[in-house]
């Protein structure tokens, strides 16, 4: 689209209510030649970036460096507790994604813009500024959990963070996303909404919906795929006739872009100018190739990959690419780096001894959060 | 008071509600520029312009997320289905976010939204078009169920689901919208939730019946006073939560009781309320509960089989006469 276009629909699109279509009126007369589409998706390769350019200092690294390894860390350790049986149920784990949720959430205005994605959860609520106590006391079921032990590894929220969850079930919290962007633009708060999910949810019909709704109204949002390849067990191509699931934005008449999950610096650098569109009620597709380690779930071995591709991918790795990028730069020393890690190992042992101590929920708390009201009378 | 169809009565509610309020918003199928597919929200989108009255495509799924989202994003969204029969392709917002996101996020998120529109038979409608929805939503803790009546009630009932933090399903009815009544027009006139109204006093059998099947009710008490029975007819008005001690009272003082419900019978509305009463009145009844339903069929079309299908006033009158134990 030309600028000049763009910049004068986009001065007609901020006098449009919230719930103003904005599609339009089909020609009638059928044109007697073939018709041609074309597309252009902009890509967000990896290593092609500097934090120069992305404005970040030497203490932004830093953070970010900490808060990929705060993730990486909290999970290994959520993991140990779940083979002592200190943590029950579904336990998804979001190793290899980290430059995904700190690289978003380090372009958004954290408790003004909002963010909601599926179950692989924890990564994004520490992005967020979740604290690893909190979210350890959730996975033990404890009343001191950010959902107050009801909620589980796939159910955070925060409100305070604008944080909207953590859902279960694959593709249902994605017309979510577009309502809360709707509340956006109708309070005309200035607000954006960072709605994720994976690969998988790509064959949910709701996900359809929502993204033609969202081009619909022009609704700030932006839908994040995080395409880690395995949608559980099922590979990509086994699951989807076009695998190039960015395409999809041209369907829905919104610009999409390809960008590389392994680099933090590609997510932010796309991020940036994505959220900037939202602010102007340009909602867009954002495919975010990423990897995960794990299995889909604890209880998965992961048989249905290569230990080839594994290896191959962790060298790809998120957090070791940043620090060979912080010591390649003479931004930061090793020492300074492991530092950093032992403090985090630190914060990440606290919450667990934190959630240890942290009381089960008290049995009368079962009726509470069903309703506002506060006395409903639940049948006995 | 003034006259009112049911349809205009919703409206009143609706617009009263929304000029109250400015985050009240009304999204649906056809809501707008067509001005209801029933007529309900007409000259809506022409008083509030489409920023609060907004039209959707087809993708219930779509917009009853829409809907929850805005409202856990501190908006007070009406969700209008064309019909509940289409709330079906957005079950799972309904009972999974609707109903359990403040649960699961231990009440951090309040979700105030109404889901509104025709529920139930309306005629030769087929088994598609005919469901009744209110044992299904009513299964689900975290959501409230609305079934009105009359005028009045709905009118009454609507201001305060809107006003509720707690979702609310609100069941109205294709074959009801034109039905006439007196209405309070009080802007402050709310009827809260959860609150059953005894239509008509009497003595010797209780009936229990909802939205359309009130007025069946109210036919059969004409036909028993007639032949010197008095029926008490009580209208629970609210499925979730259901005032069982109202219906429970009345049977203290008839012992007996008759359900009249067009949902299917099994594990619906009148299953629950029969077992709460043999729980909490098991002592004062002289007779089983007894109750009119559909049948236990989808509903069809052929009109002989249609009448057939729906707990009529036959039916009725034959249980309570049964419940009295006279011929």
């Amino acid at each position: 689209m030309a600028s000049k276009t763009r910049k004068k629909q986009q001065a007609k699109q901020v006098d449009q209510a919230a719930g103003q279509p904005n599609g339009q009126a089909v020609q009638l007369q059928v044109p007697s030649g073939p018709i041609h589409f074309e597309q252009t998706f902009e890509t967000y390769p990896a290593g092609a970036y500097t934090h120069e350019e992305l404005g970040l200092s030497r203490e932004d690294l830093l953070a970010i460096y900490r808060n990929m390894l705060l993730q990486r860390r909290f999970e290994e350790r959520a993991a140990q507790m779940y083979g002592k049986q200190k943590i029950a149920g579904f336990l998804h784990l979001y190793i290899g994604e980290e430059a995904v949720s700190t690289g978003a959430a380090w372009s958004i205005k954290v408790g003004h813009d909002s963010v909601i994605t599926a179950y692989r959860d924890h990564g994004i609520a520490l992005a967020l500024g979740m604290t690893a106590n909190e979210c350890m006391a959730e996975l033990f079921g404890k009343i001191d959990g950010c959902s107050r032990g009801k909620g589980g590894s796939m159910h955070f929220f925060k409100a305070e963070k604008k944080f909207f969850g953590g859902h279960g079930i694959v593709g249902g919290h994605v017309p979510l996303g577009v309502g809360i962007a709707f509340a956006h633009k109708y309070k005309e708060d200035g607000g954006v909404c960072l709605t994720f999910f994976g690969d998988g949810a790509m064959g949910q019909g709701t996900v359809h919906e929502a993204m033609n709704l969202a081009a619909l109204y022009k609704l700030p949002i932006i839908f994040i795929i995080e395409n880690n390849q395995y949608a559980m067990g099922t590979a990509v191509w086994r699951a989807f006739a076009n695998t190039e699931f960015y395409r999809y934005a041209a369907s829905y008449n919104m610009p999409g872009a390809l960008v590389d999950g392994m680099d933090v610096f590609s997510v932010m650098k796309a991020l940036r100018k994505y959220v900037a569109l939202a602010r102007e009620y340009q909602p867009s597709v954002l495919e975010v190739r990423t990897y995960r380690y794990r299995g889909h779930s604890m209880s998965d071995p992961a048989k249905y990959r290569t230990k080839e591709e594994l290896e191959a991918k962790k060298k790809e790795d998120p957090i070791i690419r940043l620090k060979s990028y912080l010591l390649q730069h003479d931004l930061s020393t090793n020492e300074e780096l492991d530092a950093i890690d032992d403090e985090v190992k630190k914060e990440v042992q606290a919450s667990v001894e934190f959630a240890e101590k942290s009381p089960f929920p008290p049995l009368e708390s079962i009726y509470e959060d069903v309703y506002v009201q506060p006395d409903y009378p639940f049948l006995a | 008071m003034a006259i009112m169809q049911f349809r205009e009565a919703i409206r009143a509610a609706m617009i009263e509600e929304m000029e109250r309020d400015e985050r009240v918003f009304l999204i649906g199928e056809e809501v707008g520029q067509y001005d209801g597919a029933y007529k309900v929200s007409e000259g809506m989108l022409k008083r509030f312009g489409p920023k609060r009255v907004i039209d959707t495509p087809i993708s219930e799924a779509g917009f009853a997320g829409l809907g929850i989202g805005a409202a856990m994003n501190g908006l007070r969204p009406i969700v209008e289905f064309m019909t509940f029969n289409f709330s079906f392709v957005a079950f799972d917002q309904l009972v999974n976010n609707a109903a359990k996101i403040r649960y699961m996020s231990g009440g951090q998120f309040k979700i105030p939204i109404v889901f509104r529109g025709p529920n139930g038979a309306a005629g030769q409608l087929a088994a598609t078009h005919s469901t009744s929805t209110e044992s299904i939503y009513s299964y689900f803790p975290g959501l409230k169920v609305v079934a009105p009546s009359n005028p009045d009630d709905a009118k009454g009932l609507l201001k305060s689901a809107i006003r509720d933090d707690d979702p609310v399903i609100f069941l109205e009815s294709e074959l009801m919208y034109s039905m006439r009544g007196e209405v309070n027009e009080d802007p402050e006139y709310l009827i809260p939730l959860g609150k059953a109204r005894i239509a008509r006093e009497g003595e010797d059998v209780t009936i229990v019946a909802h939205s359309k099947s009130y007025w069946i009710a109210l036919e059969v008490a004409d036909r028993l006073a007639e032949e010197g029975y008095s029926a008490e007819v009580i209208d629970p008005r609210t499925i979730r939560p259901f005032d069982f001690d109202t219906v429970v009272q009345s049977i203290k003082k008839t012992n007996r009781c008759v359900i009249i419900d067009e949902s299917n019978p099994f594990a619906s509305v009148s299953s629950e309320v029969a077992f709460q009463i043999q729980q909490r009145a098991f002592d004062y009844l002289d007779a089983p509960v007894l109750r009119v339903t559909a049948k236990d069929t989808p509903a069809p079309y052929a009109k002989n089989l249609m009448e057939y299908y729906m707990p009529s006033a036959d039916a009725a009158y034959e249980a309570c006469k049964k419940v009295m134990y006279v011929d």
